[in-house]
This record gives structure tokens, sequence and C-alpha cells, in this order.
């Protein structure tokens, strides 16, 4: 187990990543990605088991899928700062050439990611596939995965969700980012989602909420909750509540920062209330 | 010229069926998927005889995708099973992301392709899906004449690694390619020797192809005949070596003349050796219901439309 205070390093170094690689390129999503960063820097770092180096199959060992795949900075950094590829190569964030395409790819063989994604709704599907080959090789660890809230509009969403509990594929934790934002404002504006602890519980599912998903310890015992109700029939999602573009105050409490970069005074500004550096690259 | 014999028509789909069966047997990391069609496309066998290996999807052909994507890691080699329509058009971008792009070994396995599978309509008919799968990269796109060519492609494409589009039909067709015979995917086969037109056939056109041939050769006309059982990757150099014989093409398919394997004939000729080509193929519209053969003969899919075309592009030479 990671001590907090050192996640929490973990976490503003992150932040600082995903701002610095958005704005060298004017492009890509802040927002939703300062927003999972305290989830993913403690997944990958104290609640996944994970095998040393990557494999594609990922047997005997816990694989995570990014559904929400606008969000590639966070991923790209966690998995960079949890030594998947060079730190450095964060450089090439969106550039011709690089593995690290604007919305994550395995066509050019990124360590870390498995799947593509991006055109939205798809993630979960492909999470239910990696988990009953799991049950199938006789593989114990659990597959998680993190899709966003406007993505549950999509409606492939709930034939995987229906699926699951049908099948019971109780080896796998859905996360959902809930921030309650999309690209063209509030979901409740866009199209509401109603109840998801409603919708989840009516298809089958365990639901657990984590009511605030920027904490740590927060995201550890809620995670820890989920766990435990896996191996018991039922697949189980976590209603994790973020705020989008958390970190920075100017990114927060809105929907603009959804795909937008910082100008260069925004950076400065946005770096300077994240201070902490494990070392840039 | 070589005759060939119809040892006793059969589905192509239970060429699938009995395929997967047998690899049910031989190869433990396939599994098959299926979207509330398993009679359809018969896989029962399968079913019955490895039920922890068949996944019942229900009427979510997104999903099952998805989930075929998913299991390829972990090493499964998944078969999906649904109609062509279903397999393809209506999950595109499923198909494009996830198994594609993501380049996933997912064997996209679709019957009731094309018009004939008759009086449903063209709801349930597809006309476009050779093109809508080979337009993506890395997607190989097989389409079989005859139920052994079928059972012999559903085992090969398990030894293939990478995304695999294999259409098949519904009706009884001739079945006349050996049992015993080795599929190899990209190689086109040789079926007669001819001097005065190719003619280059896909799926169960392939037959009506040798019978406009017998035809063509009591008027005096020497054809070739090619099967091409892969659209993708093409077997140029097979094209290129009948045509500097022959000096002209035939191409036929039941399928839409936009997008098909007579599009991708015309594009090899185009590039490397510009021939004379005539399209047997349906004219850029939906389908009806009908019968299998009303529809191959209201929309120009036979061995009479193929003589016909023959004698057409022979004229323009």
């Amino acid at each position: 187990m990671s001590d907090n205070k050192s996640l929490e390093n973990l976490v503003t170094q992150v932040r600082r990543d995903i701002l610095r690689m958005v704005h060298k390129v004017n492009s890509g999503h802040p927002g939703g990605s300062l927003g999972c960063a305290e989830f993913l820097v403690t997944l990958y770092n104290d609640i996944m088991k994970l095998n040393d180096g990557f494999d594609m199959d990922g047997k005997n060992e816990d694989v995570f899928f990014l559904s929400n795949g606008h969000i590639s900075p966070v991923i790209y950094s966690v998995l960079a700062r949890r030594g998947y590829f060079p730190v450095d190569e964060l450089n090439t964030f969106r550039l011709l050439d690089s593995r690290l395409q604007g919305h994550p790819t395995t066509h050019e063989g990124l360590p870390g990611i498995r799947i593509a994604s991006g055109s939205l709704g798809q993630g979960m599907s492909v999470a239910l596939g990696a988990a009953l080959t799991k049950k199938l090789n006789g593989d114990d660890n659990l597959v998680y995965s993190l899709h966003g809230d406007g993505e549950l509009q999509e409606g492939q969403n709930w034939e995987a969700i229906m699926y699951a509990a049908g099948n019971k594929v109780d080896n796998i934790i859905a996360t959902i980012d809930y921030n309650q934002k999309q690209i063209d404002g509030a979901t409740d504006d866009v199209l509401p989602l109603g109840s998801l602890s409603a919708k989840f519980e009516a298809f089958g599912w365990e639901v657990l909420e984590i009511k605030d998903g920027n904490n740590i310890q927060a995201i550890k015992d809620g995670m820890a909750a989920a766990k435990a109700k896996t191996g018991h029939g039922k697949p189980v999602v976590v209603l994790l509540h973020t705020e989008m573009g958390n970190g920075v105050d100017f990114m927060m409490n809105t929907h603009a920062w959804h795909g937008k970069a910082p100008n260069d005074e925004q950076l400065e500004s946005a770096l300077a209330q994240n201070p902490v550096t494990l070392g840039d690259y | 010229m070589k005759k060939y014999t119809n040892t006793g028509s059969k589905d192509t789909r239970s060429g699938f069926g009995d395929g997967l069966t047998e690899l049910g047997k031989t190869n433990p990391n396939v599994v098959a998927l299926c979207a509330d069609l398993t009679g359809s496309l018969k896989m029962n066998a399968f079913k019955d005889n490895h039920p922890e290996r068949f996944f019942q999807i229900g009427i979510a052909e997104a999903n099952m995708i998805g989930i075929a994507a998913g299991m390829t890691i972990g090493g499964k080699i998944p078969f999906t099973g649904t109609f062509a329509n279903f397999s393809t058009g209506r999950v595109y971008d499923q198909i494009r992301q996830s198994v594609a792009y993501s380049d996933k070994n997912v064997k996209i396995c679709a019957s009731h392709a094309g018009i004939t599978l008759g009086e449903d309509g063209a709801t349930h008919q597809i006309l476009e899906d050779i093109g809508l799968m080979k337009m993506l990269p890395g997607m190989t796109v097989i389409n079989t004449c005859d139920y052994n060519q079928t059972k012999a492609a559903t085992l090969a494409i398990a030894d293939h690694h990478g995304p695999v589009y294999l259409r098949f039909g519904r009706p009884k067709v001739a079945n006349f390619t050996p049992a015993d015979q080795k599929f190899e995917i990209g190689k086109a086969v040789q079926l007669t020797e001819g001097t005065d037109v190719t003619i280059i056939a896909t799926g169960h056109l392939v037959w009506e192809a040798l019978q406009a041939a017998e035809t063509l050769e009591a008027a005096g006309i020497s054809a070739e005949v090619i099967n091409i059982h892969t659209i993708k990757p093409l077997d140029e150099e097979a094209i290129l070596a009948s045509v500097a014989k022959t000096g002209c093409v035939v191409t036929a398919e039941e399928h839409n003349f936009l997008g098909g394997l007579g599009e991708s004939v015309s594009r090899t000729l185009a590039v490397h050796h510009p021939t004379p080509q005539e399209f047997v193929a349906t004219q850029d519209t939906f389908g009806e219901s009908g019968t299998p053969a009303q529809l191959m003969e209201k929309y120009g899919l036979n061995a009479a439309a193929i003589v016909k075309a023959a004698e057409k592009v022979i004229g323009r030479k």
C-alpha cells in the first residue's frame, strides 16, 4: 500500500503533465483528465495487482480499460509515471509519428493500452469480454474500467450492462466518472441520466458510490469495498463523484475546459497551483 | 474445358457451422458468440458440445463485437455469428475501433449475405458489406463459394492472426469444390483455363460462372474462370496473369457493383493493366422480397447474366 502523501505528490505531478501536454499542442481534454487524476493514480499505484512490464494478454494480473478515451492525457501520464514507457515520451502527445495519439490506441503499440477508445460507449463491452476470458482462463484477477457519465448516453452501454448482470460477470468493477458534465454542458441539460444508481440496480448490478472521487483515502476505501463485492454473482459499478478540472481553480465548476487547452498565462497559473514536482519531463 | 460436378447442394452456412464444430474439438482457444441467431448460423453443435465456450449475447450486436474484442485479450479467438447486415453495417464503428484499429483477433462470421436471404426483404439483406469491410485497414475479407470451401475457410481463419470478415449465404447452392481442399487466404483458385475472357467470381456466383463458361464454350468462346474467395488481400498476380492472356474481364458477385469484388479488380487493372471489364452485380439498389431464384433473375446475378456480360466485354476488346 502506498501512503497517501506520496500518492498526492504523484497526483500533482500527473496534473502538471496533463496541463503541459495539452498546452504544448494547444489541443486535448484537460477537464476530465484532471478530474480523474486521483482515481487513476490510486488505481495504478495502490489498488490494481499488476505484473512487471506489459503484456497485451494481461494474464494473472488486473487489467484496466479506459472507455472515455478523450481523457488520454491522464492515462498517458499515469502509465508513464508507473514505468510502462519513458516519461519523456509525454513530450510527443498528439504530435506526428507519436505513440501517444489524441485518443489511445494499440495501433502504435503503446505499452499499457490494450484497446483503442475515443468513439464512446464501447469500453464496457470490451471490459466484459476481457472479464469472460479471465474466467475461461481460470484467472482470478479483476477487470477495472472507467467510463464517462455522459458516455452512458450511448446505448451500447446498456446492452453490456444487461449482459453483465444476466450472465453473472462478477469479476469486473466498472467506474463511472460522475462529474455530471459533458462537452455541451451539464448532463442534465444535454440528456439527463436520471438516477444512475437506480438504473444500475434495476439492471442487477452492485452499486457503490465514492462521494469524493478526488480524495485518495475515499477512493481507497470505496474501491476496497467494491473489491469485496466481486465474486458474488453480480457485476460491480462505482459511481465516482469527481470535479472536472480538479486542482486548477479556473477550470473547476465548469464544462468549459472539457476540450480546451490553457494559454501560456493560464498554464503558468495552473502549474503554480500544483507546485510539487517529482521531475517534469 | 474442365467440368465441375455438383456433388449435392448444401448451404454455405452449414459449412461454417461444421467448421466451427470441428474447431471446437481441435482449438481450445476458439470461442463462439451469437446474437440470437444460433440456429440460423448453424452454431448449435458448437453450443451443445462446448457450452462454456459459447456466448449467447442476445439481440445486441454492438455489445457482441465489443465483447469479442475484449475476449481476445487473454488469448481467445472469438467467432461472432449473425446476419451479414447486422454483422457489418449495424456495428461498423464497433468493428472499426475495437477490432480493426485495435488489431484484435476477431472473426466476424456473417450469414444470409446478399439478396438470396430472400423473402425477408431489404431490411435483412445486405449488398454493401464487402465494401464496408474491405475499406477497414487490416481487415481480411473472405466470401466463400460453396459448403466445402466455407468449411475449409472457417478452419483456416482460426490459424490466421488478425481480424477477418467471413461472408456466406442462406440458401442451398451447388457444392462442387473438393472436401479436402487446402484453403489459402489471399490465394485465388483458377477453375478453368481459357483464352477469350476471364470471369472472376466470388461466393455462389462462382458456380454460375462455371455454368456460364460451359454455355460460352458451346458458342465457341473460351472462358477462364477464377474463384476469388478472398477479396482482401486480393490475388492481383492471378488476375493479371489471366487478363494478359484473355484481354477482358467479367466480375460476378452478389453485391453492389460499388465497393465489391468488381471494384477491387478494376482498381488492380487500372493501375497495372487497363482492361475492358463488365460487372455482374447489383446496380446500386436495395433488394426486395422474393425467392432467391427470382431475385437472382431479377437482379441479373446468374449464369445467363454472366454469359451476356462476357459477350459484351469481348466486343469491347
